[in-house]
């Protein structure tokens, strides 16, 4: 087996924000019906978090599941863990109509960290930002500049952007140039 | 600029996470139609000034395609609904109805 990197490989940059690559991350795709008990026992087994609702993330541990579409789930596990997941989650939905892939090796995942995170984001993303509008618990998918990406709030000062593999150099030049010192807006100050 | 709730999973996004998909409940006319069906069907569409139905998708997020009531000139949105019906819904009719009064749209009203 080859050595697994993250797309850049644990680069940072230190700006307004923190910006890093946020590494390795195991990510299965679960697509099914979100209603059924045997999804929610499929989530649990796999990540121990209960199944998100609608525009919601959850986590337990360094596990967690997030809402994509309401036939979609992004279920994030540590990347060494991933086949073992997707085992758990075969497992639970036999017989079921639903498809699990491990995606962990086409996504990337970036971490801002420091107080003017907020407008980082805002400067790239059609997305309300303010303070009560995006907070911890929910993930919100969206634009990022030209391309797809997945935003959502560990704790108040960290987001978390999910983005294609194929795209992640493009979203770490986004974010570091958001991140410029001097680029300073602070709306939300 | 538009404001566009996606029905499915309830983000209010600006235009650009959106992405445009033509007019909205189109009857098919394949296989057995006739040639002026189905140029009709491929061809002639509506380009109304003031209410018309759209199709748009939610391409940068859940990735769904849900209808749009808007008008093109005050580019006010009525409001969004799923894909999955075949006629406005009455409540977004009633909207229409109460800022445009005699509006008609294809064969609705």
């Amino acid at each position: 087996m080859s050595d697994a990197v993250s797309a850049l490989k644990g680069a940072s940059f230190d700006g307004t924000v923190t910006v890093r690559d946020a590494g390795l991350q195991g990510m299965i795709t679960l697509r099914g019906d979100q209603g059924s008990a045997k999804m929610t026992k499929a989530v649990k087994d796999a990540t121990g978090a209960a199944k998100p609702g609608q525009r919601e993330i959850t986590s337990s541990g360094d596990s967690g599941a997030a809402w994509m579409s309401p036939d979609e789930l992004l279920v994030m596990v540590p990347y060494d863990s991933a086949t073992e997941a997707l085992t758990k989650i075969d497992t639970a939905l036999k017989g079921e109509h639903y498809l699990a892939v491990n995606v962990s090796d086409a996504r990337a995942m970036f971490e801002i960290s420091g107080a003017g995170v907020r407008e980082v984001i805002a400067k790239l993303c059609p997305v309300d930002m303010s303070p009560g509008a995006f907070e911890p618990g929910s993930i919100r998918r969206t634009r990022m500049a030209q391309v797809a990406a997945a935003i959502w709030m560990t704790e108040a000062g960290t987001i978390r952007i999910v983005c294609f593999r194929s795209v992640a150099e493009y979203v770490y030049g986004l974010l570091c140039d958001a991140a410029e010192p001097g680029g300073e807006v602070g709306y939300f100050a | 600029m538009l404001i566009l709730e996606c029905p499915y999973c309830g983000v209010k996004g600006e235009e650009t996470e959106f992405a445009g998909g033509g007019e909205a409940h189109l009857k098919r006319f394949g296989p057995g139609s006739s040639d002026d069906e189905f140029h009709g069907y491929l061809f002639s569409k509506v380009n109304p000034k003031g209410v018309h139905f759209e199709r748009w998708r939610h391409a940068h997020g859940c990735g769904k395609w849900f209808h749009a009531a808007r008008d093109t000139i005050t580019l006010e949105v009525y409001g969004t609904y799923p894909a999955q019906t075949t006629e406005p819904p009455k409540d977004i009719k009633d909207k229409i109805s109460a800022k445009r009064p005699g509006w008609s749209w294809r064969e609705f009203a």
